[in-house]
């Protein structure tokens, strides 16, 4: 039983189940899933299918926290890939030729990895503070994804675009899938070839890694990229289920609550050890605290003070200081109490 | 103001030609900033009518006093090498805790310091959380933004206009120079609050601690430094800054809302960077913050003149200096060593 407390993901896991449970209470069909038409329905398929912007951009941001860094751009990115790719189908003479939707998602993919490849030249060529490298494209970013809509919401009806976030395939929907596909195809390749020992080794001490031989720079580029083109998929995904490019929008504050699900997931902000799985666990817990919100009835705004405490608990008992204070208390009772933490 | 470029650094004893030279680019930001600023406001000049006029250069300060209050609190945070989210929120929530309270009638003199003491209280609790249990400023101060702004939004999801004599007052009151020419209270407030600031950075032990967290916490720490006192004051400090920027944001715009002062987080940040104070910490000046506030507002007002120009442009000019800036301050960093 000890090992399986212990687990990172143990403390997250638990919090997950509560909030579904909760949710029961007020929902009593909550856990149901049915089928209708082939799609399956259901508040935990809502729960999955909104949290998968938020996974793909976690999974992205934690390879770049692993090596140490931070990615703020990610919102913006996800703007700038919305935007391109409604633009591009809105220009085509048929919106509704796959062939057409296919080239527009390259081409957002491609200028979402030009944008990695931005960031990365940026921290690891120049040697600038990720945070702030990063905080450049956040703010110029969002700035170029209003220049190309021209501040207005770009409407586009493409049956072929519309699959990517609000399709199904097999009664799944799309959107889902594809999160499972990227993280799949990810955690092969990061965990099972030398790529995440490596990564770690730079986000824990880039001088010793430079001395064991590892190539930082590339490395470093690489995740921003991988952070970048995620980024972009997400925003693709949530341009696709609105069916429109909405710059202001797409990715507001995402990249807050992307970073908020690494730290949940149990990757620390100073890089090295990181948990992809962590990672989409932290994302489908911020999903179900949006969905267990609305479904208590209480007011979509209160999400935030929920989100506070939640960041508030967690962080504490990752903080090895904390735990070392209660732990304190617990053994000599009249040490000062310590839980009381004002945020 | 010209003594507060004052650098609060250990007198340079030996004068050797070397030692006057670092020295000399500590001021490069700085003084790359004011260059820019000098150039940004002759383009205006001689582009647009009117823009020579002393009132386009006053209304710059009247329209962001409240930004550089609120800056001043994130460069102390900054110096020390740490980084406060929480700003924007906190702002936010003053400006609806004041509204409804001063609606519900409880008297001006009681809300204000109220909302004041609300600001710091929290900065305080951020500070002790960073310093006791060794949170990281991004996450604590993540967290205190959702607390202050689900907070504003708990107590009110919609505008509140203020209607208190007091802050219309303050609202309406102007400081006027010759006709035509005024600044605002708020003006008034926000320069104290960076003298103020200035002057403990540049001449007290608090300063100087400051700038040692900044340069190295572990040298701090080891020389005896109060660095524990230090690292929590500051967040508290930027708090009550914050506070402060709120009330100003309250009486510039009279009314209180949850959506209030949105990522200004961001342009509180982009002013200190682009003031040339440098984010891991321990070199700046708080008269930097002040001319990188001019310049986020010279942009503003310069893209208003043009008129033709959409407001993203703002954004865009934004993250072009802030690139070149850090890349300034990246190249002037690596000579010094």
């Amino acid at each position: 039983m000890t090992p399986l407390v212990r687990h990172r993901l143990f403390w997250p896991a638990v919090v997950l189940v509560l909030l579904l449970v909760s949710n029961v209470f007020f929902a009593p069909r909550f856990f149901t899933i049915t089928l209708q038409d082939g799609h399956l329905y259901g508040s935990l398929i809502d729960v999955l299918r909104s949290a998968t912007p938020l996974a793909l951009v976690a999974l992205g941001m934690t390879m770049v926290i692993a090596t140490g860094g931070i990615d703020l751009s990610v919102g913006s990115v996800m703007a700038i890939s919305g935007a391109v790719a409604c633009l591009f189908i809105g220009d085509l003479s048929d919106p509704g030729s796959v062939g057409g939707v296919l080239l527009a998602v390259g081409l957002a993919l491609g200028l979402s990895a030009v944008a990695g490849i931005w960031n990365g030249v940026l921290v690891s060529v120049i040697g600038i503070q990720p945070i702030i490298a990063t905080l450049i494209l956040m703010v110029a970013g969002r700035g170029i994804a209003q220049l190309l809509t021209g501040g207005q919401i770009i409407n586009v009806s493409s049956p072929p675009f519309r699959v990517i976030g609000a399709g199904y395939l097999l009664g799944v929907p799309v959107s889902v899938i594809i999160v499972a596909v990227v993280v799949a195809a990810a955690v092969l390749l990061i965990r099972r070839s030398a790529l995440g020992v490596l990564v770690e080794a730079v986000g824990a001490s880039p001088t010793a890694s430079r001395l064991a031989g590892i190539r930082a720079r590339g490395l470093t580029i690489m995740a921003y990229v991988f952070a970048a083109v995620c980024a972009g998929i997400a925003g693709l995904i949530f341009s696709s289920n609105v069916a429109s490019a909405d710059s202001n929008a797409a990715g507001n504050l995402i990249e807050l609550d992307a970073i908020l699900a690494v730290v949940i997931g149990g990757t620390a902000l100073t890089g090295g050890r990181f948990s992809i799985a962590g990672s989409v666990l932290g994302a489908v817990l911020i999903s179900a605290l949006d969905i267990t919100t609305y479904t208590i009835g209480v007011p979509a705004e209160t999400t935030l003070l929920f989100k506070a405490v939640v960041v508030v608990i967690l962080c504490l008992s990752q903080s090895a200081a904390f735990r070392a204070a209660v732990f304190r208390r617990r053994r000599t009772p009249a040490a000062t109490p310590a839980a009381e933490v004002p945020a | 103001m010209t003594d507060v470029k004052a650098p609060p650094q250990p007198e340079v004893t030996v004068a050797t030609p070397h030692k006057r030279r670092r020295a000399d680019r500590r001021h490069i930001p700085v003084l790359a900033t004011l260059a820019l600023l000098v150039l940004m406001y002759s383009l205006g000049v001689a582009n647009y009518d009117n823009f020579s006029d002393t009132q386009v250069l006053l209304n710059v300060f009247v329209d962001n006093a409240f930004l550089l209050v609120v800056a001043a609190g994130m460069t102390f945070v900054i110096l020390t090498g740490g980084i406060d989210l929480s700003v924007g929120a906190v702002v936010a929530l003053t400006t609806v805790v004041a509204a409804t309270l001063l609606n519900d009638g409880w008297p001006a003199a009681v809300v204000l310091p109220l909302v004041l003491l609300i600001g710091t209280t929290l900065g305080l609790g951020m500070g002790a959380v960073i310093h006791y249990f060794k949170v990281e400023p991004f996450i604590a101060t993540l967290a205190g933004m959702f607390l202050a702004r689900g907070l504003s939004l708990l107590i009110n999801r919609n505008s509140i206009p203020i209607t208190d004599p007091f802050w219309t007052a303050m609202a309406q009151e102007r400081i006027r120079f010759g006709p035509g020419i005024f600044i605002s209270t708020s003006v008034v407030i926000a320069a104290v609050v960076v003298l103020a600031g200035a002057a403990v950075l540049a001449y007290t032990r608090f300063g100087r601690t400051v700038y040692a967290i900044g340069g190295n916490a572990d040298s701090a720490l080891l020389m005896g430094l109060p660095v524990g006192r230090t690292r929590i004051a500051v967040y508290t400090i930027s708090g009550f800054c914050s506070a402060l920027g709120g009330v100003l944001l309250s009486f510039y715009m009279l009314s209180g809302y949850s959506l209030h002062a949105q990522g200004m987080e961001l342009d509180a940040i982009a002013a200190v960077v682009i003031g040339g104070v440098i984010l891991t910490g321990g070199s700046g000046y708080l008269f930097g913050t002040v001319l990188g506030v001019l310049v986020l507002g010279l942009i503003q007002t310069i893209i208003t003149f043009q008129g033709t120009l959409s407001s993203w442009w703002t954004k865009i000019v934004i993250g072009i200096l802030l690139f070149a800036f850090i890349v300034l301050q990246r190249l002037v960093t690596r000579r010094a060593r």
